[in-house]
Order: C-alpha cells, then sequence, then structure tokens
C-alpha cells in the first residue's frame, strides 16, 4: 500500500507534471488568469485523467499498438466531450468563459502522457490513482499561478474584490494601490511557474537537472 | 585610524562568516584593498568593472541634472507659472525653482532604484556565497532616467525588484543576464502599470492630479502628439534637440545625450560601432517611411500618416532612440560582442525601434522593446558571424593547400 500512496503523493511534490515533468504548460499559462477557471480546469483533468487511465489500463491487453494513440485520443475526447456538455448544462457562463481550452484538454499533454508511460502497462487500480495523483499535482500548480494572477491582477479571487474595489478606491486601492496589468499577460504566467520551479529546486538540490 | 583602516578591520573580523561579502563590497568600492597580490607579475589595467561603471555614470550625471531642472522647467511652464525658455542656457530654464521640483521629485526615484536594487544584490550575494558585482551601479542610475516623473515610488520599487531578480539573478547575477536589467524594469512598469507609463498625463509633474479640474495641464510627449496626428505648432526643433520637451527623466536633451556619448566613445566604454549603426538603422527605417508618404500610397486619413511623414531625421530628436542607443544598446554584457555583429545588432535596434514607434501608436516608444528584442538575438547573431569566420577561414585554408 506505501507504494500506491507514492502513485498519489509523488505528482504533488518531486514528480510534479508541471514543474518536474514540463508537461501541460500551455494550458498552464492559457486559463490561470483567474482562479475560478483553473479550478474547473483542474477538475475537468482530475476526472478526464482518472477515468483515462483507468479505461486505458483495462483495455491495454487488447489494443494493437499500432493504433494505440488513435485508441487513446478517442478515449480523452469522449471523456472530454461529456466534461464540456456537463459544463454547458450547470454552468453556462463558465463554459463560454472557459471556451475552446475545455476542448483542448484533449491536446494537454500530460494526459496522452500517462496514458503512455502508465496506464498502457499497470492494472486499473494503480492506474486510477496515478491519474489522480498526476491531475492533481496539475491543479495544485495551475491552482497556485491562478490564485497569484487573479490576486495581483485583478486584486480579486474567485470573483470577490478581496483587496478593495479599485474604481470606488477602497481598501488597498485608498493609499495608492493599483493592479499589476502585467499578471494578466501570458508571460507573466510562465514567470509564476518559473518561479515556483525556481523555489521547488532551490528547496530540494536533487531535482535540479546536470547538463 | 580612518575609515579604510576600520573598514579593513572589519572585513578581516568578519572573514568567511556570510555577511563578509557585504563589508567587501562597501570596502573595495571606496577604496583599494589593503592586500595585494604577493608573487608573480600581473596584468595591470586600470578598467576594472568598478570604474567601467563609475565612467557610464559620469556620463550619465549631465542627463540627470538636466532632467532635474526639466522637471520643474515642464511643471511651471504647463502651469502657466514662467514663460517658455529661449534656447538651452536661457535663465527661464537654470533656474532655483525648477531645480527645487526636480530635486523634489527626481531624488526620491534615485534613492528607490538603487536602495532596492542594491538590497537584493547584496541579499543574493550573502545567499550565494559571492561577492557583491557592480552590475547595479549604473542599472539604478539609468532606471531613474528612464522613468515618467510622476511615477509612484512603490511601483518602482517593485519593478526594480522584479527587473534585478527575473532579469538578471536568476541567470546568475552581472555578466550572465541575457537583457538589459534596466529595461527589463521599464519593460514591466510598461505592461503592469500602462496608465502610468504611456498616455497623456504622466509626462509632466503634476497632470495627473490635475486631470479632469479645471486646471487640468496636458503632460503629453511629443511622439504622442505625432501619434495621435496632431499638429505641432510652436514646438521648436531645436527645443527637441536642447531637451525642453515633456518626456522621461533623463531622455530628452540630445544635446547632453551626444555629448555623454562622445564621452563613453572617447574612454573607449561604449561601442561606437553600436551607436552608429543604431542610428543609421533608425535613419533606414525613417527614409523608408517617408519614402512610402512621398509615393502617395498612405493616404492623410491613415492612422500612420502622422509619424510617417516625420521628416526621417527628425526621429532622432523627437523620442528616445539616442538614450537608448548610447546608453542601452551599448550595454556589453546583452549586446553583440563581434565587431560585425554590433553593426548588425545596432543597425536592426534601431530600424526595429521606428517601425514599432510608427505601426503601433499604442507604443509609441519602441526603442526598449527593440533593444529587448535584440538582446534577445544578439548570441545568434555573434553565433552565424563566428560561424561566417570559421568557413571563410577554412576556404582561405583549402585553397592555400589545394
Amino acid at each position: 500500500m506505501a507504494k500506491d500512496s507514492r502513485l498519489i503523493l509523488d505528482p504533488l511534490g518531486d514528480d510534479n507534471p508541471i514543474t518536474i515533468q514540463v508537461l501541460g504548460i500551455c494550458s498552464a499559462l492559457a486559463i490561470t488568469a483567474e482562479l475560478k477557471a483553473s479550478i474547473v480546469m483542474s477538475i475537468s483533468v482530475i476526472f478526464v485523467l482518472g477515468v483515462g487511465n483507468v479505461v486505458i489500463s483495462l483495455i491495454r491487453n487488447i489494443i494493437p499498438s499500432k493504433i494505440r494513440i488513435i485508441v487513446q485520443l478517442t478515449v480523452v475526447a469522449a471523456l472530454v466531450i461529456i466534461v464540456d456538455q456537463v459544463l454547458k448544462a450547470y454552468s453556462y457562463q463558465l463554459s463560454k468563459e472557459l471556451g475552446a481550452f475545455i476542448g483542448l484538454i484533449i491536446t494537454n499533454c500530460i494526459i496522452m502522457g500517462r496514458f503512455e508511460a502508465f496506464a498502457l502497462g499497470n492494472g486499473p487500480w494503480r492506474s486510477f490513482l496515478d491519474g489522480i495523483g498526476n491531475a492533481l499535482g496539475y491543479g495544485v500548480i495551475l491552482i497556485i499561478v491562478g490564485f497569484f494572477r487573479e490576486l495581483l491582477g485583478s486584486g480579486t479571487l474567485l470573483g470577490f474584490k478581496v483587496l478593495g474595489d479599485p474604481i470606488a478606491k477602497t481598501g488597498l486601492y485608498s493609499i495608492g494601490y493599483e493592479n499589476n496589468g502585467f499578471m494578466l499577460l501570458a508571460p507573466m504566467a510562465l514567470i509564476v511557474v518559473g518561479i515556483i520551479i525556481w523555489v521547488q529546486r532551490s528547496k530540494n538540490p536533487a531535482l535540479i537537472e546536470d547538463h | 585610524m580612518g575609515l579604510k583602516q576600520n573598514l579593513h578591520n572589519l572585513k578581516e573580523k568578519y572573514k568567511g562568516t556570510k555577511m563578509a561579502p557585504a563589508f567587501n563590497a562597501i570596502h573595495t568600492f571606496l577604496y583599494l584593498p589593503n592586500e595585494t597580490t604577493h608573487n608573480g607579475t600581473h596584468i595591470k589595467a586600470a578598467d576594472d568593472l568598478k570604474r567601467t561603471m563609475n565612467t557610464v555614470i559620469m556620463a550619465l550625471v549631465p542627463c540627470l541634472i538636466f532632467g532635474m531642472f526639466n522637471a520643474g522647467y515642464q511643471h511651471h511652464l504647463a502651469l502657466g507659472a514662467i514663460e517658455s525658455a529661449n534656447g538651452f542656457f536661457d535663465t527661464l530654464f537654470w533656474s532655483w525653482n525648477n531645480l527645487v521640483i526636480g530635486l523634489w521629485k527626481v531624488l526620491p526615484l534615485v534613492i528607490v532604484s538603487y536602495g532596492v536594487g542594491l538590497l537584493i544584490e547584496f541579499i543574493f550575494a550573502i545567499i550565494n556565497k559571492h561577492e557583491v558585482e557592480e552590475g547595479y551601479l549604473v542599472t539604478g542610475m539609468l532606471v531613474p532616467l528612464i522613468v515618467p516623473i510622476d511615477i509612484p515610488l512603490w511601483m518602482l520599487a517593485v519593478a526594480v525588484a522584479f527587473g534585478v531578480v527575473i532579469g538578471k539573478e536568476v541567470f546568475g547575477g552581472t555578466g550572465m543576464n541575457i537583457l538589459n536589467p534596466a529595461l527589463t524594469i521599464r519593460a514591466f512598469l510598461f505592461f503592469a502599470y500602462p496608465t502610468w507609463m504611456s498616455g497623456d498625463k504622466v509626462w509632466v509633474h503634476g497632470a495627473v492630479e490635475r486631470a479632469g479640474t479645471p486646471d487640468a495641464i496636458s503632460g503629453e510627449t511629443l511622439l504622442g502628439a505625432y501619434a495621435q496626428n496632431t499638429s505641432l505648432a510652436g514646438i521648436d526643433y531645436w527645443d527637441m534637440f536642447w531637451g525642453l520637451i515633456p518626456g522621461s527623466v533623463g531622455e530628452t536633451s540630445k544635446f547632453l545625450i551626444i555629448i555623454g556619448a562622445l564621452f563613453l566613445i572617447f574612454t573607449k566604454i561604449g561601442s561606437w560601432r553600436i551607436i552608429l549603426s543604431t542610428i543609421v538603422g533608425a535613419l533606414v527605417m525613417g527614409l523608408i517611411f517617408n519614402g512610402v508618404v512621398d509615393a502617395g500610397w498612405i493616404g492623410e486619413s491613415s492612422k500612420f500618416y502622422g509619424l510617417m511623414s516625420v521628416p526621417f531625421w527628425q526621429h532622432l530628436i523627437i523620442g528616445s532612440i539616442l538614450f537608448g542607443a548610447v546608453y542601452m544598446a551599448t550595454d556589453p554584457v546583452t549586446a553583440s560582442q563581434t565587431n560585425k555583429g554590433k553593426w548588425i545588432y545596432g543597425f536592426l535596434i534601431g530600424f526595429i525601434s521606428i517601425m514599432i514607434r510608427v505601426f503601433n501608436p499604442a507604443y509609441p516608444e519602441g526603442v526598449f522593446l527593440a533593444i529587448l528584442l535584440m538582446n534577445v538575438f544578439a548570441p545568434t547573431i555573434d553565433h552565424y558571424v563566428v560561424q561566417g569566420n570559421v568557413k571563410r577561414r577554412m576556404k582561405r585554408l583549402k585553397t592555400k593547400t589545394a
């Protein structure tokens, strides 16, 4: 059991899909301007990767290896469509905001990466844990980035004006604070991810790649 | 015992401790160290890093002093308190009242820039256990010169912290940076707080508070006015040359920048190749745009018309391209290293600067973006120049042996 728990815990820390494996960067830059979008994206990926890994693991012995990528894509596409439809049904506004990015979960490198690297060679239960773990690791980074970008860029968290009202000049804004517009641009997301990578590696020098 | 001996004793006392680099930095900045090497002959050269940096600062000081006077002058002029000065040496410009405003507004910028920047340098030196490097000396002087006069100090502090950490320290400190730190700081300010870095309010002290009131004053730069296609009646080209126009603190006086450039070239600190090729690049792009207008390909209704029809030589005196060419593009760390590379690098900076200036009215000052872009490409340019040399010599070798 100790080994199984590592499947969940490793991706959260020393084997994080974004900061260590450097997968899934694109969506981490694209949708993290708001915390809410980051959270929804994380939940969607947790669902898709968790279920997807189980499905692939179950049929791993009957997939002809020549067409396995196509089969994997079909599975992801089916799951993504489920997520998309659910969002459209229950949270139309959010689904409009996230737009193409839910559809683009299909191209999220983490998902194909875990299918190829793990689900094709392991049983359903361990694949499930691996899927959940990696998606959680992805989600943690997304939420950290989203938190800082929304807080510093818009002065809000989940839409609540935690720093005061920039137009009525209340809270922090009354003493001259202003939102950092750079935070809302994609380059700043890359820099925030870079800082996370920097902090993580300086805490644990074993992670530093030598070249 | 003088200060020097005291510092030396402190240095001995703290040798090997965490704080040692901080004491060393102060000691070697003020004095020649006590110990000298004991054996062997060494190369003797006077231009160590501190002296190089200080030479650039000396070249910048006239711009800073002029910037202080100009800050007060533009403020009083916009308020209607004084008549416009007649030429560079007019006492209306070099007046005590102007200097007071300038000191009051510009000195805090200098103090914040150096305070925050050097603090971060010291912290990183202590964490990484290396000596404090002098790289921030010039950056700290450049930063107050390239920001608008009314920028809030906390924004400057945030930007300096960002620029020094992300622009320099993550790459390994002085000498390892890809981007010019001063321009990284400006780019950060520009994208983070655009309302304080562009537009028609921030360039004259007091314009922001007065906006919307009956006392409102215009604080627009000439480039901003050109980009809006407004006519510029009453602005004298000599005013642009001497620098009696609104703009960032230290970039307005083309006259003093040229003097600074001559000083840098004379002391061999700045590369004349880069300065010259940047100017040539800017002139070429200006000529191309003039040609487009003359050929009638673009009408007066076009939003590019205003800036495109500016005579090509005027591009050199209305924006900060000269300042960029002399003090920013020549940064030896981020520029190309090979002589041929320097020509290409400088030419493209000038070329792209004017292109951004004309094509994107939202960024009337494209110089800093152009320099940052070419900073990124400088190693690539060098690579191809070196490869070209290698190829040519190989060919020569072959023909000789054949």
